[in-house]
């Protein structure tokens, strides 16, 4: 009987062992699942349709082509591979406006607009076709998967082709962490290297609680730091146009990124072995050419980690860059431009999108685009430790 | 000029101290900042009363209410699979392929960003299981989050303990569960503590996971099954920095909440420390 609770006892210890793993691939297996239905949504609101006349030879638009015509960026059929032709654009609203009359009407009314105007691109509920349409209903596309990866406009609630374009994001996203890393990474090796190698036990112990707790420090308090401190210093005292810029977000993230390549830094050079050190010194080299041209060496690989952590750790923050980036998801252009992360979009957006909308797929997406890199940065780094042993 | 080696030394160790200062001293100024705007904020009524008119006015407390069942709920999650987990690690785990596999897995959990987290909770939790927006998914949530935490520092702190203790054991015929619960987990007990303490710190300020599984806006009733929504201070203080009714006439009320905060992180640092240090003697004593 004691040894089968022994066992029994052991086996619930194996099984939670593996519960990371399990996290790991039920994470996976959601944001998948969640994520996958973008694109099979079509480009236009589901029920809607655009139709041309029958002499055009026009028959499908992308996602993008029909977002700029709208918004009257494209004014020529001639640009999306048509003939040399005026585009000539009709909402439903713009009909109901001119005439105001019954649905069978309305049907007869674009029936006769869209026969008569060879240029005519019209957007309107299917329900008003009959059967004796004469316009060509353009086919219905899909958001593709280059409309996501490769898209340069993040605008979802675009009507009638809402952007899911993650350029903008990732770019915002890599501006802030770079920032952020660059901002933290000489303070952090110097902290790290100075506790580890030159402060005295006394000063360590003095410093070591203080980088916890700066660790300890809620990502929110963070955040409103920046919003009280950061972003009004950038703004009255280096005189931005705006205070909530990229810069504001490197800067908070930078400050949050500090313990954890602080610490990684410190445990690194810990792990140089004692008798090379004494070797260098014996040569009589100094304390600080032992640092740099021993010890640093040696403990490169561990720094390395401390920066890809860093970076990991900047990429995937999400509420103190959401409350001072600014939260404009355009193309950046430089650091000092408002901009939104990845991360900051889902916050920001996933509450208010319906479950399995195309906005809700997108906003997972985002989550698995997250989801990935970072795994990338953790596998890579724990790939080279392994090596290393 | 030229300068010899102790110059550059001595001058580079000066820069060193600086920026390790100059770290030290942003910690201090968030810190200062925090406490002195927000002191004048914190009365009993302030952590004992609802938010009033429209988060302007009065306090805190379903904020403060919902974040400890948040705590107790997520810790009543993680702590006995992760250290049973950690046990597991430490103990058991012999140094095979299916265990460096493991041990990658819980170092790339504790990198997911908490954003995904929450992606994850709303989707597993929220919709799929259908608790809705409720104390339990974030719980869940939450726990999910800090159990790379809590593995960890079962693993590193049953690892602490001297191999000739668990000889010892061994030695005098306990089995290796017995010896286990006997003598190993009891010596890395207070180490295991004062990394659950800090598990605690880290789910009470974390806000991006209780997004969309949890967090109310504004709540004023406390929640009466796990199935409720609660409020929780990390969202209260970004609401009401960010997106509140009036931004200006709650700035007082959000630097009294990222006092609170903050106070409760520095008390868990504190006691975790302490413990630590206890810790340390009792080890050398034996």
């Amino acid at each position: 009987m004691k040894r089968f609770i022994e066992r029994f006892v052991e086996g619930l210890l194996l099984i939670s062992g593996s519960v990371t793993s399990i996290t790991i691939l039920l994470i996976v297996l959601f944001l998948f699942k969640e994520a996958s239905g973008l694109f099979n949504k079509p480009v236009i609101e589901e029920g809607y349709i655009l139709v041309t006349n029958k002499s055009n030879p026009v028959n499908e638009l992308s996602s993008y082509q029909i977002k700029q015509i709208f918004d009257s960026e494209i004014v020529n059929w001639d640009e999306v591979g048509g003939k040399e032709e005026a585009i000539e654009m009709v909402r439903l609203s713009d009909i109901d406006k001119k005439w105001s009359m019954s649905n069978e009407d309305i049907s007869k009314k674009i029936n006769d607009l869209v026969d008569d105007h060879s240029g005519i691109l019209l957007y309107l509920p299917m329900v008003y076709i009959t059967k004796e349409f004469k316009g060509v209903i353009l086919d219905q596309q899909t958001i593709r998967p280059v409309d996501f990866f490769g898209g340069q406009e993040w605008y979802p609630t675009a009507t009638p082709a809402p952007q899911f374009g993650l350029l903008p994001l990732l770019l915002g996203t890599l501006w802030v962490s770079v920032g952020a890393v660059a901002l933290a990474l000489p303070f952090g090796l110097a902290v790290g290297i100075y506790m580890a190698e030159v402060a005295s036990v006394k000063l360590r112990n003095f410093l070591k609680p203080l980088i916890e707790l700066l660790a300890g420090i809620p990502a929110v308090v963070y955040g409103f730091f920046g919003l009280v401190v950061v972003v009004p210093f950038l703004r009255q005292v280096l005189n931005f146009p705006v205070g909530e810029t990229g810069l504001a977000g490197s800067v908070v993230l930078g400050i949050m990124a500090l313990p954890t390549i602080i610490t990684i830094t410190e445990d690194a050079i810990r792990k140089v072995p004692y008798a090379t050190k004494e070797a260098s010194l014996a040569l009589g080299a100094t304390q600080w050419q032992t640092i740099y041209k021993v010890i640093i060496p040696y403990a490169k690989s561990g720094i390395i980690s401390a920066v890809v952590l860093g970076i990991g750790r900047a990429i995937g923050e999400t509420i103190a860059v959401l409350m001072v980036t600014g939260n404009a998801a355009v193309m950046p252009h430089s650091i000092t431009e408002p901009m939104r992360t990845i991360p900051a979009t889902i916050a920001a957006e996933l509450g208010e999108v319906s479950v399995g909308s195309a906005h809700y797929q997108a906003l997972f997406a985002l989550g698995v685009v997250l989801f990935v890199v970072t795994m990338i940065l953790s596998i890579a780094v724990d790939f080279f430790s392994l090596k290393k042993k | 000029m030229n300068i010899n080696k102790q110059q550059a030394q001595k001058i580079a160790f000066i820069l060193f101290r600086l920026m390790s200062f100059s770290v030290v001293g942003v910690l201090l100024i968030i810190l200062g900042l925090i406490i002195y705007r927000g002191i004048g904020t914190i009365s009993w009524d302030f952590l004992s009363q609802a938010p009033e008119q429209g988060m302007t006015k009065g306090g805190i407390y379903p904020a403060i209410i919902g974040t400890l069942y948040l705590i107790l709920g997520s810790s009543l999650f993680s702590f006995p699979i992760g250290i049973m987990s950690g046990i597991f690690m430490s103990e058991y785990a012999a140094n095979n392929r299916l265990i460096v596999m493991i041990r990658i897995m819980t170092n790339s959990l504790s990198g997911v960003p908490s954003v995904v987290f929450g992606l994850f909770g709303m989707s597993l939790f929220v919709n799929t299981l259908g608790f809705g927006d409720s104390i339990l998914a974030g719980s869940l949530t939450l726990g999910l989050l800090s159990l790379p935490l809590v593995i960890r520092t079962t693993e590193e702190s049953l690892k602490a303990v001297d191999y000739a203790y668990r000889e010892g054991s061994l030695a005098l015929g306990a089995s290796k569960l017995q010896t286990i619960r006997n003598v190993v987990f009891p010596m890395a007990f207070p180490n295991i503590i004062s990394g659950l303490i800090l598990s605690i710190g880290r789910v009470s300020g974390e806000t991006a996971p209780i997004l969309f599984t949890v967090a109310a806006y504004f709540l004023p009733k406390l929640p009466s099954s796990i199935f409720d929504q609660v409020m929780a201070l990390p969202y209260h203080l970004y609401v009401i920095s960010t997106s509140g009714t009036d931004i200006e006439a709650s700035r007082d009320i959000a630097y009294g909440t990222a006092l609170v905060l903050v106070t409760i992180v520095l008390i868990l640092n504190i006691l975790a420390n302490l413990l630590r240090r206890y810790f340390a003697k009792k080890v050398k004593t034996n």
